[in-house]
């Protein structure tokens, strides 16, 4: 007997000390952690709900009383969603719809493809000056964008260029390119040195190497960042408000949406649905790349 | 790269983003059309165009204007301009931004400011002509506010002797929303006199009814609706010009003129008997939104509702706002009928451009011949502009306003709070009015108040 327990007490010690990993999966996937994470993700979607219930609720409804008496009293309109799209006079937000994605894709496309090939450099081309560079784009990220909006307008006043997209494009770009640049070089620089060194030891040079063998690699993180982006141009207000000056038709949808309310608010009923439909967009890029999201996000983060 | 997206799926939502931009941009396409033809026909009034072609040929030429009037009011705005469009060829090009307080200070210390800005306070005026990039009004302008305007006006747009900016629209503050067939049910009669107003309160709590509802939450700027009292009560107890020294720091903000105006306003607004109809308690006041603020009216839980003419766009879609409609206002009155103060705002038009067809179109605006022509598109709008027709106004509350404006013995002031530094009239004005309403005294509301004033 007394061989027997200690025997025992062993085999409970292996089986109590599986990998942290496991540890991990197993308390993550346990029924207390999909509860929790279902009452997080309800807690999550409450306001959205009610800003969805409230957006199909007549004016005076919304005005008096909140979202869940609907449950109570169901009434359902579309006049929201029509003076949304200027059937009552007023803006119209389909207009600004095209104004916003004629912003936004230059604003990812520039920072992507400048920070792509900045990255590049940093990671594998070594140069003088390379380490203080870095960290000088680095250190940029803590720089306010605000502090930056009166002379940037300075600037673009100078070149004669205020009212017209180019302002948001290239003010979006500056703002984007050292985070950019910072994620996508610790992205590249996990790279295995070996696959570079083949590629090299096979004639190719650094043009060859970026195209033919970064890009490939980098699309998850291209995309991750793509997102981020998109959707802080969408959602952007203050950049648009200061550069876009100079007329309605470079305003993005944000602009619209915050004029919705009417000069003293009192249209604010109209809000829930301007918020649905400026918020389409976005939610339909997330949800068709977020695979990207996530993966990408991971990768740029494990290095420092 | 760049050109040929490396994962299909990528490729796949540009397309879906991309078209439904298409979808919805030709959605907007068949709207606009239908709204434009509607307006034309009201803005087809022809108008005599010498006063403007004076300035030179215009055709061709654009005007930029950027505002803070946003929609729905920006409709009859825009609509209004068309007459001076069609005559002289100038093109209006209208900016709306509800940001204009703060976004027209940022262009124009940039070097990037519009033609025309519709400036909403004389305090922001002041601050933009410091900027060094406001012009001072043409002659021609001059003389249209010297004919058209009172010299309060007048005063309002001037800044340190030079004269900037005309009035354009005004709005009438010492109004209170009532229900014309509650007072009619119940035998109540609209007070001439402050004392009136005060046994009407009481006649209707004894009647075992909340005679006031307020609100004054209003996003970074709550507090206002109160310092909007404070103002109206100055001015009934202590008359104009005690009123402009105390608005000038003349005389101090927590002197015994202000103290006892602010201890008036709370005989209504911190009195538990009077308020909060249908939303509660005195402290509900400070959280109820000022938009919100008189719909208990609409239930009959309120009586009386102390807001401005523009409260009127507020009530919701079918009210009938009429003197036998569903609500109405009567003019807040004077300590006796004699006296008739009005407490009210408005917006100036201030140039940043010397051009002809600036000028040009700052003299059209300060015409009656546009005030005219406002007033018959407009619905919630009216001007102290002495040409207006009260009759060219179609909504009952615009005619009174206008009637309230115009009469010859009503004694206007600008709204106090929009001429003081900012440091008060847009801070602790509002803060400590906030805090008065949640609790604190008097006495450390109007200190507080004089301590944050600049030196």
């Amino acid at each position: 007997m007394s061989t027997v327990a200690p025997l025992a007490t062993d085999s409970d010690l292996a089986a109590e000390k599986p990998s942290a990993a496991a540890i991990a999966k197993k308390r993550l996937s346990s029924p207390w952690a999909s509860l929790a994470a279902i009452v997080i993700a309800v807690l999550w979607t409450i306001p959205t709900f009610g800003l969805l219930i409230s957006s199909f609720r007549p004016e005076r409804q919304i005005k008096r009383t909140g979202w869940w008496t609907f449950f109570s009293d169901p009434t359902v309109t579309l006049d929201n969603y029509r003076s949304v799209f200027g059937q009552n006079g007023g803006v119209n937000m389909a207009d600004f719809f095209v104004n916003s994605l004629v912003i936004c894709i230059p604003s990812v496309l520039i920072p992507l493809a400048l920070a792509s090939l900045a990255a590049y450099a940093f990671a594998w081309i070594n140069f003088r000056g390379k380490n203080f560079l870095f960290i000088a784009i680095f250190a940029l990220q803590i720089v306010p964008l605000q502090i930056t909006l009166i002379p940037l307008l300075e600037i673009f006043v100078h070149i004669h260029i205020t009212g017209t997209f180019w302002t948001l494009w290239l003010a979006h770009s500056t703002f984007a390119l050292p985070l950019a640049i910072y994620l996508l070089h610790n992205f590249m620089r996990e790279v295995p040195a070996g696959l570079i060194e083949a590629a090299r030891v096979d004639g190719a040079g650094h043009v060859a190497i970026f195209f033919r063998v970064m890009l490939p690699l980098l699309t998850p993180a291209l995309a991750a960042f793509g997102i981020f982006q998109f959707l802080w141009v969408w959602n952007d207000l203050l950049v648009a408000l200061v550069f876009a000056g100079g007329g309605n038709e470079v305003a993005p949808i944000t602009l619209a949406l915050a004029n919705l309310s009417g000069t003293r608010g009192t249209a604010w009923q109209l809000l829930s649905a301007g918020a649905f439909v400026s918020i389409a967009v976005p939610v339909l890029v997330f949800l068709l790349l977020q695979r990207y999201f996530v993966r990408g996000l991971l990768a740029g983060s494990v290095k420092g | 790269m760049f050109g040929q997206p490396t994962s299909p799926r990528f490729r796949a939502v540009l397309a879906g983003t991309l078209s439904a931009g298409v979808v919805f941009g030709m959605a907007a396409c068949g709207d606009s059309k239908g709204s434009d033809s509607g307006s034309t026909d009201a803005a087809k009034s022809s108008i005599d165009c010498a006063p403007y072609t004076k300035f030179g040929d215009l055709k061709g030429k654009t005007v930029s204007v950027y505002t803070g009037i946003v929609t729905p009011e920006d409709t009859p705005q825009i609509n209004s301009y068309k007459p001076f469009e069609q005559c002289t060829g100038v093109t209006v090009k209208y900016e709306g931004d509800k940001s204009f307080e703060t976004q027209i200070l940022v262009r124009a210390k940039a070097g990037n400011p519009p033609d025309i800005g519709i400036v909403p306070q004389p305090g922001l005026l002041k601050q933009l002509v410091a900027t060094g990039k406001a012009v001072a009004a043409p002659p021609e302008t001059e003389a249209n506010v010297d004919k058209f305007w009172s010299k309060d006006w007048k005063t309002y747009g001037t800044v340190d002797g030079k004269f900037y900016a005309a009035p354009l629209g005004a709005n009438v503050k010492s109004l209170v929303w009532y229900s014309p067939s509650e007072f009619k049910d119940s035998g109540y009669t609209v007070p001439t006199t402050l004392d009136e107003l005060k046994t009407l309160s009481d006649k209707m709590v004894a009647d075992k009814k909340k005679p006031w509802c307020a609100g004054i939450n209003s996003g970074d700027a709550t507090g206002w609706p109160v310092t909007d009292w404070m103002e109206d009560f100055m001015l009934r107890l202590y008359g104009p010009d005690v009123y402009d020294k105390w608005v000038n720091h003349q005389i101090p903000f927590n002197g015994p003129e202000a103290t006892a105006a602010l201890d008036a306003v709370g005989a209504y607004l911190k009195n538990p008997a009077y308020v909060n109809g249908g939303l509660g308690d005195v402290k509900s006041i400070a959280s109820t939104t000022f938009q919100d603020g008189g719909l208990p009216i609409l239930d009959g839980t309120c009586e009386m509702h102390r807001q401005a003419s523009f409260y009127a766009a507020n009530w919701p879609q079918g009210t009938k706002v009429a003197e036998d409609g569903d609500v109405f206002a009567f003019y807040l009155p004077g300590k006796d009928t004699s006296a008739k103060p009005v407490l009210g705002g408005g917006e100036f038009i201030l140039a940043f451009a010397d051009r002809p067809e600036v000028k040009a179109f700052q003299t059209y605006l300060s015409s009656d011949t546009w005030a005219n022509i406002k007033a018959k598109l407009s619905s919630g709008w009216v001007s102290a502009n002495k040409g207006l027709d009260p009759n060219n106004l179609t909504n009952p509350i615009d005619q009174l306003s206008a009637k309230i404006l115009l009469d010859p013995a009503s004694q206007f002031r600008f709204d106090g709070s929009d001429q003081m530094p900012a440091a008060v009239g847009s801070d602790s004005f509002w803060k400590q009015s906030t805090a008065w309403i949640t609790g604190q005294d008097t006495k450390t509301t109007v200190d507080n108040i004089e301590k944050s004033w600049p030196k």
